[in-house]
């Protein structure tokens, strides 16, 4: 126990880092993610198929490999190139990769909309953007919410994958401690860490998935 | 004044021909019924009318101001976007499958439109959402969700949802086909009220007693094509067509 109070202050060192880099990507992919997905839908076929190679690539490739390109490798990209800290170039890779994964749950969760809703609000006068401001995207909500709340959750797990980049989130502070002191109680500590904020965000899903039940379809 | 007002409408999905050719005229406070066997043309028909559907050619014109006429290479030239929303908001629509908004309350699908559509004020809209859904008999469901009403009530609450827009003209697509048919009767008698009240509607419908009764014109539709028209006396009493007839009769 005293040991464990010890490593305390280190551990939540990094759960800071950890939860920095889980909030950023979820503010920043969520809606790059609904954007992707419109664009997937647009009737521009450019416009589809750029997109449609865009989430290709993202989820077709490790997402590890996607944070070392974006730190090692893009700085040498001609004409984009740019040499971003650590921090940056993590929540970049995060934001671009998580975002794929989003639009093609909202891609599914509007496609999944009955046309009945769009001629209904058309024939009221609604422009599209009335139409999938007030009646399509505040039903999509409901229907993707339980993919989304999976989504979340690895990406709180996922986060781990930054110690690439050398950054002290709380998985590599662990695997630190643990090197350190020739104790395994630090892998514990962590788990527990992991557990807590998953069990959080499952509270919240439910919370929200219980306010949508307000309605069935 | 001619409130509807479509020349010579042809519509094809792919090479098939729906509408061929069809005119028709209807003039303010008129009900007309649609009637036809099923892949007569009929709701296309409708739904070519508020551009749920663009039409191959033809002339459409709503209340006086041209929606769609053919131009120079023969086609149909539709007015730009804003022109036709404009002009399709004179025209209210109720659907076969209700297409009620089922994440808002019943005040809140009648209330969404007028807030959003017209920039009207909660305040501004709600007195006169109230008096709808007392119209349609429906002021004690306006907390509940779609989910939580019947089909006839949803269909009521569609009717007064259309209605807050203060369209000059009503478009039923077959309003009680999807009722069981216990639950007809109450929707019709919404449509009636409105009938009596002197509202401008084009009712494609299957209740022929309906037709017969409130209809000032009955249209028969076959093969994308009018084959007759006239009072209902006429058409439903001594049917100058043979198709007429042997649909008539097929209905029994």
């Amino acid at each position: 126990m005293q040991y464990v109070l010890e490593i305390m202050i280190p551990m939540l060192e990094g759960t800071a880092v950890t939860l920095q880099m889980f909030f950023i990507t979820i503010v920043l992919s969520l809606p790059l993610g609904l954007l992707l997905a419109l664009a997937r839908l647009s009737r521009c076929r450019p416009v589809q198929s750029v997109v449609g190679v865009y989430i290709w690539l993202l989820r077709g490739t490790p997402l590890m490999l996607q944070l070392l390109f974006v730190y090692f490798a893009l700085p040498f990209v001609p004409y984009i190139g740019v040499k971003l800290p650590d921090f940056p170039a993590a929540v970049l890779a995060f934001v671009l990769n998580y975002a794929a994964y989003f639009a093609e749950i909202f891609r599914a969760g509007i496609q999944s909309i009955d046309r009945g809703q769009y001629e209904g609000a058309k024939v009221l006068g609604m422009t599209y953007i009335q139409t999938m401001r007030r009646i399509v995207l505040p039903q999509v909500i409901k229907r993707v919410l339980p993919p989304v709340s999976n989504e979340t959750i690895t990406l709180v797990k996922d986060t781990s994958l930054i110690y690439v980049l050398a950054m002290n989130d709380l998985m590599r502070t662990a695997r630190a401690l643990v090197q350190r002191d020739f104790s395994t109680t630090p892998f514990i500590v962590a788990a527990v860490f992991y557990l807590v904020m998953t069990l959080v965000l499952t509270w919240g899903f439910q919370k929200l998935e219980r306010r949508y039940a307000a309605y069935d379809e | 004044m001619e409130m509807i007002k479509a020349e010579n409408i042809w519509k094809s999905f792919k090479n098939l021909a729906v509408l061929k050719g069809i005119s028709l005229t209807v003039k303010r406070g008129e009900v007309v019924a649609i009637i036809g066997p099923s892949g007569s043309g009929k709701s296309t028909l409708l739904r070519c009318l508020n551009h749920l559907e663009v039409v191959s050619k033809g002339t459409i014109a709503i209340a006086g101001e041209t929606l769609v006429k053919t131009g120079p290479d023969g086609k149909a030239q539709y007015v730009h976007d804003a022109e036709i929303r404009r002009i399709c908001r004179k025209m209210g629509m109720v659907f076969q499958q209700f297409n009620l908004f089922p994440h808002l309350t019943v005040m809140q699908n009648i209330m969404e439109a007028p807030i959003v559509v017209k920039g009207m004020t909660r305040e501004e809209i709600l007195p006169e959402a109230e008096n709808l859904l007392k119209k349609v008999g429906l002021l004690d469901k306006a907390g509940s969700y779609p989910c939580e009403l019947s089909g006839g009530q949803k269909q009521r609450v569609a009717i007064a949802r259309a209605l807050a827009m203060k369209p000059e003209i009503m478009l039923f697509d077959e309003p009680t086909s999807a009722l069981d048919p216990e639950l007809t009767g109450e929707v019709l008698r919404a449509m009636r009220q409105l009938a009596e009240e002197h509202m401008t509607m084009l009712v494609v419908t299957h209740e022929m007693g309906f037709a017969r009764e409130v209809a000032s014109r009955v249209i028969f539709l076959d093969q994308g094509e009018i084959i007759e028209e006239g009072t209902p006396q006429a058409v439903f009493g001594n049917p100058a067509q043979p198709r007429t007839r042997s649909f008539l009769s097929s209905i029994g």
